[in-house]
């Protein structure tokens, strides 16, 4: 036998200090993920950021995040044809569906997860380019909503941690 | 599983240190938990939430979420995640000696 070779120590188990995550879509969804992903990181004590660029700016838009709506065309998880979920009225059913099914599990309506997540110290941004693309201000926006920032604004909130896009 | 001496009493604790067994829970207990967690000195706002949860666990099974504990305890999330600032749903959950909870929200 050799003692030439040092044994491996075992390192001390990894933590995530810090995440920044990315909404960029506008349906029910594609928003809830993120905010229940937000929600959890703060629960166990890692901060978190939220980015929200193209339609997921529906989630912080104060006329708006009352109304997102599960996609029910296009959407093979729901195992409903496509031309079926295009009737009127189908897309508010199964949204009002999912609520039902959400309430039950004690997981908020989004402008109420907002407020909680806002509350438990996660910072909530608006992507400008987006907001110029749409034509908005922060004034469209929750009060929640700390600022509407660049790109680069936002790699530098995220410095440090992990990006997730939603 | 390890059994470590909290006031004199030996007492269950899973390795992230929540109470194996809920009923060996006393009051003395939370303050030596708290100490471990950074917290010197709980304060009436802490143990209205420690009560709160271990009401909630005793009489349902399971601990409230976050939006329940904000809602219902009395005392509101941005107050919670002050008082304890390494989540509160955790944390208190821990110094109630009540499982750690198993929600996502």
């Amino acid at each position: 036998m050799t003692d030439l070779l040092l044994q491996p120590q075992p390192s001390a188990p990894q933590t995530i200090e810090k995440v920044s995550i990315i909404i960029s879509k506008g349906s029910l969804e594609g928003i809830y993920p993120g905010l229940i992903m937000a929600n959890g990181a703060r629960m166990e004590g890692i901060d978190a950021n939220l980015f929200f660029t193209f339609f997921g700016l529906d989630a912080i838009n104060k006329d708006k995040h009352e109304h997102v709506k599960v996609a029910t065309v296009a959407n093979p998880g729901l195992h409903l044809a496509t031309c079926a979920g295009g009737f009127p009225g189908v897309s508010a059913m199964v949204t009002h569906k999912f609520a039902a099914e959400m309430e039950k599990l004690d997981i908020p309506p989004i402008p109420e997860f907002l407020e909680l997540i806002s509350d438990s110290g996660a910072g909530l941004y608006a992507c400008k380019a987006s907001v110029d693309m749409f034509g908005l201000t922060k004034h469209d926006f929750i009060p929640q909503v700390q600022d509407i920032i660049t790109v680069g604004e936002f790699y530098g909130l995220a410095a440090g941690g992990q990006i997730i896009f939603t | 599983m390890t059994t470590e001496t909290l006031i004199d009493a030996p007492i269950e604790r899973d390795p992230e240190g929540f109470l194996v067994h809920p009923e060996q829970w006393t009051e003395a207990i939370a303050p030596e938990i708290a100490r471990e967690n950074g917290i010197d000195e709980l304060s009436d706002r802490h143990w209205q939430v420690i009560n709160f949860m271990r009401r909630t666990y005793l009489e349902t099974g399971s601990a409230p979420s976050i939006r329940t504990l904000g809602k219902v305890s009395g005392v509101p999330v941005k107050e919670l995640y002050q008082l304890f600032p390494k989540g509160p749903a955790k944390l208190a959950a821990k110094l109630a000696g009540i499982p750690k909870p198993r929600g996502c929200i």
